[in-house]
């Protein structure tokens, strides 16, 4: 096997070798990538900035601890400005473990801003079947959530008096590692006609677009890097800016590999044609 | 009356949810919000029959000292302290339920999803060749979207905009296929299923 016939079959333990370096070299050794703000991103971030204090914003937390290197940033930085602002939060949490993500950005981000259960924020938690949630809570949030997360009755949280439905809520922004966005659209935006915006990861970005062209949702973030873009934006926090240091290496490190295998290939098959 | 009844009452459930989206009554949004709390009451107690044939096949496992019966006696023991562990100590941070959420399971998920880049890393440098035109199509495609990823100074705005419009023209005419192509055939489904031509769910034809 020459050269060029090696460079074309390399053994996959070295590509994972190669990898596994490129992600380790800028942990030990941190540095910035500049992060160009696109504008679906900077639409999410515009319409929280215009939130007045008071106004609710509706957060659905729908992913697991598989996505969260990508997308708990992002839900971590709009909490922090809607906190920031004195915007109320609603806060749900439809994929099956997504309480836990969300109930640690809750005691986290709450303690650092002074925000109070029922008062700044309500969390509602989770519930089976999402796109059923998603229209009761068209209805009513009693429906589906009687209670918050915390047992409390919706009735008796002070922020939650006189809020029946979307309508009571300015926007919805859901945080997504799967299916549950596709519910959002279609009953959210859809049915009660909410104005909202998604956030999901890198792998579903593409899907998305299709609904912000037709204006179904107005802002959309993929990935680490739509997460790096709204910290630019907003101010609050750093971490998806400091991980784009490693996907960016990764991602050299993917392409350069899929260079060498092309020139591999076509330098072997220059020499067979010869 | 045992093939009929449920015809019956997925013809009257069907029928209605579709029906009274278009008759904005008092009497239709009481009887569809009645149908929603239905709903999540049912899917509540599909989760306990879940539950139960976890335990079930987990436990025969381990009764019978099938291969691999360890893992089902780690199972069991996860379930049960999960089970447990919320009601007596609390879901809140910090309590041992959140404790093992945090420090066993999400270590977990994020492990089984970060080998994905391996795997993912090792499948493009091996797929990605450009044999056909079809092929470094796909492969020209590929690398102006990873690229914009990647800080390019200059011409990175050049690429950035060139991604945008992969994703705003090619790749959304391609999506809008698919997704109308699925609508079509929801609708489809559903209609098999309201006027009972589609009967698999009673578990036979």
């Amino acid at each position: 096997m020459n050269f060029y016939e090696r460079l074309m079959n390399l053994d996959r333990r070295w590509v994972y070798l190669v990898v596994g370096i490129a992600v380790i070299i800028p942990v030990l050794n941190p540095f910035r990538v500049p992060v160009y703000v696109t504008q679906e991103v900077k639409a999410i971030y515009d319409c929280v900035e215009s939130l007045e204090p008071g106004d609710i914003l509706f957060l659905a937390i729908d992913y697991d601890p598989q996505a969260m290197a990508e997308v708990h940033p992002m839900a971590k930085a709009i909490m922090r400005q809607c906190f920031a602002k004195d915007v109320k939060l609603i806060i749900s949490a439809l994929s099956q473990n997504g309480p836990g993500m969300a109930e640690q950005l809750i005691s986290e981000l709450s303690k650092e801003f002074g925000k109070k259960s029922g008062i700044d924020y309500c969390y509602l938690g989770y519930k089976p079947y999402f796109s059923i949630v998603i229209l009761g809570m068209g209805q009513n949030f009693r429906i589906p959530f009687p209670t918050d997360y915390y047992g409390v009755p919706l009735d008796s949280l002070p922020m939650m008096r006189g809020v029946q439905n979307y309508d009571d809520v300015k926007v919805v922004i859901d945080i997504s590692s799967g299916n549950i966005t596709d519910y959002w659209i279609i009953y959210g935006n859809g049915r009660y006609n909410v104005k909202l915006a998604v956030g999901v990861t890198g792998v579903m970005t593409a899907n998305y677009y299709p609904y912000l062209a037709s204006g179904q949702i107005f802002g959309l973030m993929g990935g680490l890097k739509g997460a790096s873009e709204y910290e630019v934006l907003s101010k609050q926090g750093d971490r998806a800016i400091k991980m784009m240091s490693i996907q960016t290496t990764a991602h050299i490190v993917i392409i350069l590999f899929i260079v060498a295998g092309n020139i591999g290939y076509f330098m072997s098959r220059k020499k067979k044609i010869k | 009356m045992r093939r009929q009844l449920p015809i019956i009452i997925v013809f009257v459930s069907g029928a209605f949810m579709a029906i009274q989206y278009f008759i904005p009554h008092d009497a239709g949004v009481f009887f569809y919000e009645y149908g929603l709390d239905w709903i999540i009451v049912i899917g509540i107690f599909a989760m306990l029959l879940g539950i139960w044939s976890l335990f079930k096949v987990q436990l025969d496992k381990v009764v019978k000292r099938s291969p691999g019966w360890g893992y089902s006696v780690v199972a069991l023991g996860g379930l049960f302290f999960m089970l447990i562990g919320g009601p007596l100590w609390g879901i809140e941070e910090g309590t041992p339920f959140m404790q093992v959420f945090w420090y066993i399971y999400t270590p977990i998920q994020a492990t089984m999803f970060s080998l994905l880049a391996f795997y993912i890393a090792s499948a493009a440098y091996r797929a990605f060749r450009a044999r056909t035109v079809l092929a470094t199509i796909l492969l020209l495609t590929a690398m102006v979207i990873m690229l914009r990823l990647i800080p390019l100074g200059p011409i990175s705005g050049s690429n950035q905009k060139l991604a945008t419009w992969i994703l705003m023209v090619p790749s959304m005419a391609a999506n809008r296929a698919i997704l109308i192509g699925i609508g079509l055939g929801i609708v489809a489904t559903c209609l098999k299923i309201i006027l009972g031509i589609e009967r698999a769910y009673m578990g036979h034809d």
